[in-house]
């Protein structure tokens, strides 16, 4: 099959609203005869659920958390992108698109990143309206923040909570239809096949966490907004439960993958601490706006500082290395994520890292305490010269800012970062890749598709910070709920979908197949160590820096660590009670198929572009070098049996409007 | 360290549940309680002893999923912390730590230490929104400037992340703080005063009919919040439903 991205012809600015104006519709009475199934409940699902909804399809909505209100969207931290231009700083929707594609290294597709600048606006609009209680400033004006990559302050925020705040708004108007009987929330429910009837997506099958009961669900289109791959590595800053399991159910039915090595690995997490760890957390980038990230500048002064015999504030200031400000100076502390993390990563490489691993550097927020207490001692007339007074009143400013997120931080490592710098490392955070989508948000099964996290479609090779909130809530919110009626509309004399049609026998026999055969496998190791075992991989081999020869041990690794699983798990319980190892297992094994397509991924793509970075393609400087004769695609790889044997689709990215540079925040 | 976990097992709904005492040994002071747990549990499958089910996801006490009762406090000793942030550096070797879920009529135990919650979707079924349609057709999102301490207020309200340790702290069972962080969160913006009437009184006959206790002012649940939600909600609560009951 060619993949046919369907970009509407036309000027890339009017692409969107002449396609919302040509696309069929749906009849309000048509549109009660049927049924959509969302799978996941971050901010793209909630928001598609409740959108859909609103316009009079019947909705089914599965979640495996225990409400839909705590899907990972929640713990998104710095804030929301918006071509508002409310600080009047320069910002547009032209500037937002072109900050996204030159971030996204022009590895993502023009028309659908311009539509995202173009809804970006109304979904602030609709948040306000919702009650989403974002920051203001004392005339009762909506505040803003800066983002790394970008040059104006276009990011909206809730303090630290920006996702909690935008989730709970989306969570509301689910909860309105819900009320209204327009959606059917299922909890705690894990979806585990797609049903594929006579080419068209039209059910899934599902397991009650709960119980274990098998059940099925038929629908007229399935829409997947289960999120990102990130824990592929184990340790990252997703949630535990996090999981590929629903993407990769449906690439498996047809659905091409596209892009799988394209990782973001975020610059500021709390460092690892020891064997124990389960997860990293993140420190939002809205820190560097304030924070300024250094490592000492002597050797020897970093020795001093792991055996405890010195203190970073201790070291003087001509004695550090800001090294982000030395060299980017255009942007300095706000770099992109990818460009940030590297250059931790080059730090402590070189035996720079301040901890007692060598993993980590500082983020520090001395000088934005003594910038703001000045300000404030100025504002309220007193003694600007009292260093003391000046340190508590920026301290309040600085508490005000990222109260929440300094918290976190002291209750995580123990330390008071009011007072002493923060201890920083990057961490996977966020996957760009994700399910191959077209200009409607389809995937290549006809009736599935792909929102949010899980699809790849906008963000391309690296996203900027605050940019995902946004891609959420405007697949959901603005870009689905049109779509869609184009396919439904051949749908509304279909009937209701007949759950005993031998597609579905079929699928829930294997569901039940696979799950019997995990409890049945009774080996030495738990799930975990699998788990572990290929987070090492991954992270050793297809981390911040890749290489041929490591590419290719991981994809052996990777695909004997998976056949190890299969003769050596150890799965405890049955498949008809609430059982986490379970569940647990059925993602990982999926994670152990992924990992290999992912590495695979990597080694195709020998060029460096955002958070993929090959040793073998750097300039001079250490910076990504891109190869754009060869690399201006999409890889969108097919199913063939297993990984190893995936056949690659190229997309090939035209643009029309933006003129590809090579990326500089120097 | 060393230490003592005594912990409530209950195979399902149904089934009547217990305490079970198993030791733990060489317990770092960095790991997070959660993590403590994991390595109980890879050694419980290890000596082929169904593992602790407890629920728990983001691990940043964001979710509100995790939700343990540990020695007679919700989310453990320490304050302004959910269980997945409460470190071992608060507990000292040879402790011994009662671990139970979330107890409440509402809260009927799923397994273990999982509790269902579903009580808390269902208020907010019952009014916890603005009626506005999602259609990005509303005004722009400045054309109310909104005080910035009723703004801030808001938030502080709306910070709330749902997982019932104020339920389970209560002694009366009452889900008062949940519910008014939500109904003030609402009632503090211009966009939710319109309909506050109806849904405050939605919101609270639901409360009423999910089994939740009263409220006796005891102030136990802002003390054990881990997002310290203020006890002022409950008191605009009820300004919200007298005033809605006069209006009728």
């Amino acid at each position: 099959m060619a993949l046919e991205s369907k970009i509407p012809k036309g000027p890339l600015s009017d692409k969107w609203t002449n396609h919302k104006s040509n696309i069929n519709l749906v009849s309000p009475a048509n549109k009660r005869a049927i049924d959509v199934i969302v799978v996941g409940t971050g901010l793209a699902g909630a928001s598609a659920s409740a959108t859909l909804a609103e316009l009079g399809y019947n909705v089914k909505t599965f979640c495996f958390q225990d409400s839909p209100r705590r899907a990972h969207s929640i713990a998104a931290q710095g804030g929301i992108n918006a071509a508002k231009n409310y600080q009047g700083d320069g910002d547009s929707t032209y500037r937002l698109f072109y900050d996204t594609i030159k971030g996204g290294d022009y590895r993502s597709r023009e028309s659908n990143v311009h539509r995202l600048a173009e809804v970006s606006t109304n979904i602030i609009d609709q948040c306000v309206a919702q009650g989403v209680p974002f920051a203001r400033d004392y005339g009762g004006l909506l505040d803003n923040r800066s983002f790394g990559g970008v040059l104006v302050s276009r990011t909206f925020y809730a303090k630290g909570q920006t996702g909690q705040q935008l989730l709970l708004g989306a969570y509301s108007a689910m909860n309105r239809q819900i009320g209204r009987g327009k959606i059917k929330m299922y909890n705690r429910h894990e979806m585990m096949e797609l049903v594929v009837v006579d080419g068209k997506a039209r059910g899934i099958i599902t397991r009650n966490l709960v119980d274990g009961k098998i059940e099925r669900h038929g629908a007229h289109a399935v829409i997947i907004a289960s999120g990102g791959y990130g824990n592929v590595f184990f340790l990252s800053t997703n949630a535990m439960g996090s999981n590929v399991s629903a993407g990769w159910k449906i690439h498996k039915k047809g659905a091409y993958f596209a892009n799988p090595c394209y990782t973001q690995i975020h610059p500021t997490c709390i460092p690892v601490s020891g064997e124990h760890q389960s997860k990293l957390t993140l420190m939002s980038e809205s820190l560097r706006n304030d924070g300024r990230i250094w490592v000492p500048k002597n050797i020897e002064d970093v020795k001093a500082i792991r055996e405890g015999k010195l203190k970073p504030t201790e070291i003087a200031e001509e004695d550090r290395d800001y090294y982000l400000e030395r060299r980017y100076p255009a942007f300095g502390n706000l770099v992109p994520r990818d460009v940030a993390s590297r250059a931790a990563k080059e730090r402590c490489d070189a035996g720079y890292g301040v901890n007692k691993t060598g993993e980590a550097v500082y983020l520090d927020f001395a000088a934005a305490i003594i910038r703001y207490g000045s300000e404030q001692a100025h504002v309220k007339g007193l003694d600007e010269n009292d260093a003391a007074l000046v340190k508590k009143l920026g301290q309040e400013v600085v508490r005000a800012k990222y109260g929440n997120l300094f918290q976190m931080y002291e209750k995580i490592v123990d330390q008071n970062p009011y007072e002493t710098p923060m201890m920083i490392y990057p961490a996977v955070h966020y996957t760009m890749g994700g399910v191959w989508v077209d200009y409607n948000l389809m995937t290549s099964i006809p009736g599935c598709y792909a929102i949010g996290e899980a699809n790849f479609s906008d963000h391309g090779a690296n996203r900027l910070g605050a940019s995902a909130l946004m891609q959420g809530l405007a697949d959901g919110y603005f870009v689905l709920p049109y779509t869609i009626g184009d396919y439904l509309a051949d749908d509304i004399r279909t009937g209701k979908i007949d759950t005993n049609h031998p597609e579905f026998e079929k699928a829930e026999a294997a569901v039940k197949a696979q799950l019997d055969r995990f409890v049945n496998i009774k080996g030495k190791n738990t799930v975990d160590y699998y788990h572990k075992r290929l987070g090492k991989i991954m992270w050793d081999k297809c981390g911040m820096s890749r290489n041929t020869e490591g590419l290719k041990e991981a994809i052996a690794e990777i695909k004997a660590l998976r056949e190890d699983f299969y003769e050596n798990v150890n799965v405890p319980g049955t498949t008809a009670e609430f059982n986490e190892q379970l569940a647990k297992a059925g993602r990982v094994a999926d994670f152990l198929e992924l990992g290999e397509l992912f590495a695979k991924d990597a080694l195709e793509r020998s060029e460096s572009c955002g958070g993929h970075f090959r040793e073998e393609s750097q300039t001079p400087e250490g910076e990504a070098l891109r190869n754009d004769e060869d690399f201006t695609f999409v890889s969108a790889w097919e199913y063939k049996g297993e990984p190893s044997k995936a056949k690659l689709h190229k997309e090939e990215l035209n643009y029309e409007e933006i003129e590809v540079k090579t990326r500089s925040y120097k | 360290m060393n230490l003592t976990l005594k912990v409530w097992r209950q195979a399902n709904a149904e089934a009547k549940g217990k305490i079970e005492t198993y030791p733990i040994a060489d317990v770092s002071p960095d790991m997070s309680f959660l993590e403590m747990m994991d390595v109980l549990n890879e050694q419980l499958i290890g000596k082929g002893i169904d593992p602790i089910a407890f629920d728990h996801d983001c691990r940043e006490g964001i979710c509100g999923m995790c939700s343990m009762f540990i020695n007679g406090e919700a989310h453990g000793p320490d304050r302004l912390v959910t269980t997945c942030q409460l470190h071992m550096r608060k507990f000292k070797d040879g402790d011994t730590i009662t671990i139970e879920p979330f107890r409440a009529q509402a809260f009927p135990v799923i397994k273990d230490l999982t509790v269902d919650r579903s009580a808390f979707d269902r208020v907010q079924q019952a009014g916890g929104f603005v009626s506005v349609n999602t259609s990005g057709n509303t005004q722009d999102a400045n054309s109310i400037p909104i005080d910035k301490h009723d703004a801030d207020k808001a938030f502080d309200a709306a910070a709330c992340i749902g997982c019932g340790a104020c339920v389970a702290t209560c002694k009366n069972a009452s889900a008062m703080l949940f519910v008014s962080a939500k109904v003030s969160q609402y009632a503090l913006l211009p966009q939710g005063k319109v309909e506050a009437t109806d849904r405050v009184m939605n919101m609270v006959k639901q409360m009423d009919e999910e089994g939740f206790g009263n409220c006796t002012n005891t102030g136990a649940c802002e003390v054990e919040c881990p997002k310290g939600i203020s006890l002022e909600n409950i008191a605009r609560m009820n300004r919200e439903y007298l005033y809605a009951s006069l209006k009728g």
